[in-house]
């Protein structure tokens, strides 16, 4: 991959953000709803992380966790019947939920990105990838024609495809470089902030670390934060420095990703890690997480998770947890309130 | 695969090959999917076909399944090869024998009926022995089989009132239902939650252990076929690459397709080694290949022969076999292994060269 210095737009401050503290992005309890003929389903529940400057935060969970929504909701792409019904989305200290569309366009793109998870339904099929590339600069920007063919060039060399696929149609390219394609083009501006939707999902194991590499690479080479969603919790673990657990449209953990892959303290996040066979050590029998997610409809009284959780206990079916502090990590289990401290040192001491 | 195992195959793949006309009307370009695969199944025995997309693997089980029919080779079921099937009777036996579960749970089931609907008609057509009784009794059964409970209320669904994990139970529970001895299993789980696959994975083991089947576990997850598989296929563009059993494929890889493959899979627990060649190359499609290893362009370790040979599956240990000219049967004496290997694979080279 080149690795010639990419001049980053003038009119963007590397360091002092607006926002204060080098945070890029502050979600606040947010809270999104679809409404629906059985009424009105909460898809993303009072969710609140903060994004810094040039940080990789991983967002795992199940499908129908509410993962994708929280993404279009923070790019402020949802569509009827899901709408944000609370909270607060601030990028560089300002609130997006509140922008209109028109001071929207002047962000998107240019300052934050999506990188959609599809790159076959994302890409236009019968355009060809310069053209995109011409379509998205266009919306956003003024350029020549001389500036946006080099911009082109350049930001497919970024990525390591050869230019002279901006002629080329979708189709004639393979899954990793349709992926690799989408990546360049949200690059086209250099944002701060690149939201990326499962991009990898499509791939084999081989092009989805590749890929997953390449990502890291321009990230330290260009600076800008990454919000990526995923079901695969073991694709991030290498990649994530910050790590959001979702469950039933709630967080129910986040921290440093060492620590939530190192001493996970959710059960859920627990089960999750318990879940994948590993290819090293003993082949050992594993359990996975019986049951399956609840219907967000009728969610479950008390804690969401406790129908298929391994040590719930009386109150959890009543009482609905918030995020306690555990270490450096944030969980959304009773047994790590600071009421039940010593039931979970019982617990810990039972399970060893 | 080798003759000298305890048990007679099940069965066995000899040569076998299948090509797909691609572009128009006029053209005669071929696409090589399968090119030479020779694989074995034992009785009550779990193989996994591992490799990425494109590299045959579906192909393969279509072909075993007689979704497709070969270009070339035979296929040996229980010693008698299936092309010597002429009566539809025979070949419904066949087919109730090898039954298929397909990738997507959400689209391989009859939104329109009952999930007793797809179960029943396979007993009605497989087992005609069976009364209306007996045959709602076996439904019953292999339905808690796949493990789900209570079986009449699940029996009495729709699909849609169904998690994707208990749809593809209910995939294997229709193969079930026609006392199956092999069931081939495409990707069964690719399409499910994390936390469900492993549920279904042990469904597949036990399954094996009380139901005596032998499953044929496609997919690309290198882990979960580690989990279940008692031995591992690795196919690339066509090709069988390595086979052998599992923990021995895993623990030493010799081609070195295999030995990327494994670098590849992620796992939090080993440190991340970024130095890995990350390969960026992409599996060619074999349109009208010319002889010569596959993996060549991506190979870190091509050599000038593995540009004009065909590598065929050299025995490297115990039940262990590479398709690699470089690969070496023992690592103490790889130069001179190396060297004297050569020549046998010259020349058996053009037998695979035009397939």
């Amino acid at each position: 991959m080149p690795s010639a210095p990419v001049p980053r737009r003038p009119d963007v401050q590397l360091d002092p953000s607006p926002g204060g503290g080098g945070c890029l992005l502050e979600v606040r309890e947010l809270r999104v709803c679809y409404q629906t003929a059985r009424g009105d389903v909460v898809a993303v529940d009072r969710v609140s992380f903060d994004v810094r400057r040039s940080e990789f935060v991983g967002v795992v969970g199940e499908s129908g966790c509410g993962k994708s929504t929280l993404l279009f909701a923070i790019a402020q792409l949802l569509s009827p019947p899901a709408e944000i019904t609370g909270g607060s989305v601030a990028f560089r200290g300002q609130n997006l939920v509140t922008m209109t569309e028109r001071e929207l366009n002047n962000l998107r793109w240019r300052d934050y990105s999506v990188v959609m998870q599809s790159a076959m339904n994302a890409l236009n099929p019968v355009t060809s990838i310069g053209a995109q590339f011409r379509d998205a600069i266009e919306a956003h920007a003024k350029y020549s024609d001389r500036e946006i063919a080099r911009r082109s060039v350049e930001v497919l060399e970024m990525v390591g495809i050869d230019p002279i696929h901006l002629k080329s149609y979708p189709h004639q390219l393979s899954g990793g470089m349709r992926q690799r394609a989408m990546i360049a083009m949200a690059l086209l501006f250099t944002p701060d902030l690149v939201i990326m939707d499962e991009p990898t999902s499509a791939l084999d194991v081989v092009a989805q670390r590749a890929l997953m590499v390449q990502i890291k690479e321009l990230q330290r080479q260009l600076g800008f934060a990454v919000i990526f969603v995923t079901h695969d919790m073991s694709l991030v673990s290498h990649f994530s420095d910050q790590l959001l657990v979702m469950y039933a449209g709630e967080v129910v953990e986040d921290g440093p990703t060492r620590t939530v892959f190192d001493s996970p303290a959710h059960p859920y996040s627990r089960g999750l890690l318990d879940a994948f066979p590993s290819i090293h050590g003993p082949r050992v029998p594993l359990t996975g997480i019986p049951g399956s997610p609840p219907d967000l409809a009728q969610p479950p009284p008390g804690c969401r998770f406790q129908p298929r959780c391994p040590v719930a206990f009386d109150d959890c079916a009543r009482t609905r947890p918030e995020l306690y502090q555990v270490g450096p990590a944030r969980s959304r289990c009773l047994l790590n309130a600071p009421a039940h401290a010593t039931t979970v040192k019982a617990s810990e001491e039972v399970s060893t | 695969m080798t003759d000298a195992t305890v048990a007679p195959p099940l069965i066995e793949a000899r040569d076998l090959t299948r090509h797909f006309k691609v572009g128009g009307t006029w053209s005669r370009k071929r696409l090589h999917a399968v090119d030479n695969v020779n694989l074995s199944i034992r009785p009550r025995e779990i193989v996994a076909l591992a490799g990425e997309s494109g590299s045959g693997k579906s192909t393969v089980a279509r072909l075993l399944a007689q979704v497709y029919r070969p270009t070339g080779g035979d296929i040996l079921y229980q010693g008698r090869s299936l092309a010597s099937l002429h009566t539809r009777r025979q070949r419904l036996q066949y087919r109730s024998d090898v039954p298929m579960v397909f990738q997507d749970p959400f689209s391989s089931l009859n939104p329109a009926y009952r999930v007793s609907h797809g179960i029943m008609r396979g007993l009605k057509l497989h087992r005609r022995e069976l009364n209306h009784a007996q045959r709602l009794e076996e439904a019953q059964r292999v339905v808690t089989a796949v493990g789900l409970h209570p079986a009449a209320d699940i029996l009495d669904r729709y699909p849609y009132e169904l998690s994707g994990g208990q749809r593809q139970r209910i995939g294997f529970a229709q193969a079930l239902a026609y006392r199956p001895k092999l069931i081939l299993a495409d990707e069964p789980v690719s399409m499910l939650d994390v936390s469900i696959r492993i549920g279904l994975l042990n469904v597949m083991v036990k399954l094996r252990e009380e139901e005596n089947v032998s499953i044929l576990y496609i997919t690309h997850d290198i882990a979960s076929a580690r989990y279940v598989s008692d031995r591992l296929i690795v196919m690339y563009a066509g090709h069988v690459v390595e086979g052998g059993p599992t923990e021995t494929v895993l623990r030493n890889p010799k081609h070195p397709y295999t030995q990327l493959l494994l670098s590849a899979v992620p796992d939090p627990q080993a440190p991340l080694r970024v130095d890995v060649e990350t390969g960026k190359g992409e599996p060619p499609r074999v349109v009208d290949p010319t002889p010569g290893c596959r993996f060549r362009w991506r190979c870190p370790l091509a050599m000038d022969e593995c540009f004009t040979v065909t590598p065929l599956p050299r025995t490297l240990g115990p039940d262990h076999e590479a398709a690699c000219h470089v690969a070496t049967a023992d690592p103490a004496e790889a130069v001179a292994a190396a060297a004297s290997d050569a020549p046998a694979t010259v020349d058996s080279g053009p037998k695979s060269a035009d397939a």
